[in-house]
């Protein structure tokens, strides 16, 4: 599997992010610089990782998501590439308008700093399916715009086409309907609020996020 | 031309920073506040004599940029 971690100024879980998939499915990891405008070829998954790209100026992930490597970002998940948005790279998918919705401040007005327990919801997804019966995952949060949130309408919709792929089991954060992490309509496009990079080995409190990158490298 | 956009959340969407505040000046004796909402002005200047497009333009930069349509919405003002 060929990877690569986009690199925002600002981000701060980029080099977290190529740990975790080259120690989890080892796979060579690409660094690739926000002002590129091209990828490198053969990607089977893009991260974009956790961190705080261009400030979080006006609102998280608004600018990083109109940075020029977005239009070959949004280009690789039009041919089907598997995206995976770790924390505030979730906000630039959503800002981007590659996945629905919005991220806001949490309800408790708080940098929520923990390990959360959630459930994996549907575990027959590009980005889920090594999790097979394997059907809670421990993971930690870092998060201050953490709270998902979307219309009803979309809401609904996200349910019935099995596009919540995480739920927390004890809400750090106010997101509607508990959704942790959600997919775009092709199934190839993934936002994540909670760190599968910092889980991938039991020395850090929890390997269940290791799972999710083999899960990609399994679909590649 | 001077530009104003305010942008707020949308009615409806729960607002934590305007709850906060709103709880706070209830603490200090303003017991008579209510529906208090946070949100932000972005002021700049735009070249051009034409209103009626420079309100146009602004509201584009609102829909690509200034907010986030799913979640805020905005009132424009221009200024000569």
């Amino acid at each position: 599997m060929k990877a690569a971690v986009v690199v925002f100024p600002g981000s701060n879980c980029d080099r977290d992010c190529r740990v975790a998939i080259e120690r989890s499915t080892g796979s060579k990891v690409a660094m690739v610089w926000h002002g590129e405008s091209q990828l490198p070829d053969g990607l089977d998954l893009i991260v974009l990782p956790g961190g705080f790209a261009y400030g979080d100026y006006l609102r998280a992930g608004a600018m990083a998501a109109l940075s020029p490597v977005m239009g070959a970002v949004r280009a690789a998940a039009e041919r089907g590439v598997a995206v995976a948005g770790i924390c505030n790279g979730f906000q630039v998918l959503t800002e981007a308008g590659l996945l629905p919705g919005a991220l806001m401040r949490n309800q408790g007005l708080k940098y929520v700093c923990r390990p959360v327990e959630l459930d994996v919801v549907n575990a027959r997804t590009r980005f889920t399916a090594a999790y097979g019966e394997h059907r809670r995952a421990v993971m930690t949060v870092g998060n201050n715009e953490g709270a998902y949130f979307a219309d009803e309408q979309t809401l609904d919709r996200l349910e019935g086409e099995g596009r919540i792929a995480f739920r927390y089991r004890d809400n750090p954060n106010g997101s509607v309907r508990d959704i942790a992490g959600i997919l775009d309509r092709a199934g190839n496009v993934l936002g994540i609020m909670p760190h599968p990079d910092r889980a991938f080995d039991s020395a850090l409190g929890s390997a269940d996020g290791a799972l999710m990158f083999q899960s990609v490298l399994g679909s590649a | 031309m001077k530009a104003s956009v305010r942008v707020f959340l949308k009615p409806g969407v729960l607002d934590v920073q305007g709850k906060a505040v709103e709880n706070a000046l209830h603490g200090l004796g303003w017991p008579q506040t209510a529906n208090v909402r946070v949100g932000k002005v972005i002021t700049f200047d735009l070249a051009g004599a034409d209103e009626a497009e420079a309100r146009s333009e602004v509201e584009a930069m609102c829909q690509r940029l200034l907010a986030n349509p799913v979640i805020e919405s905005y009132q424009v003002e221009i200024a000569s």
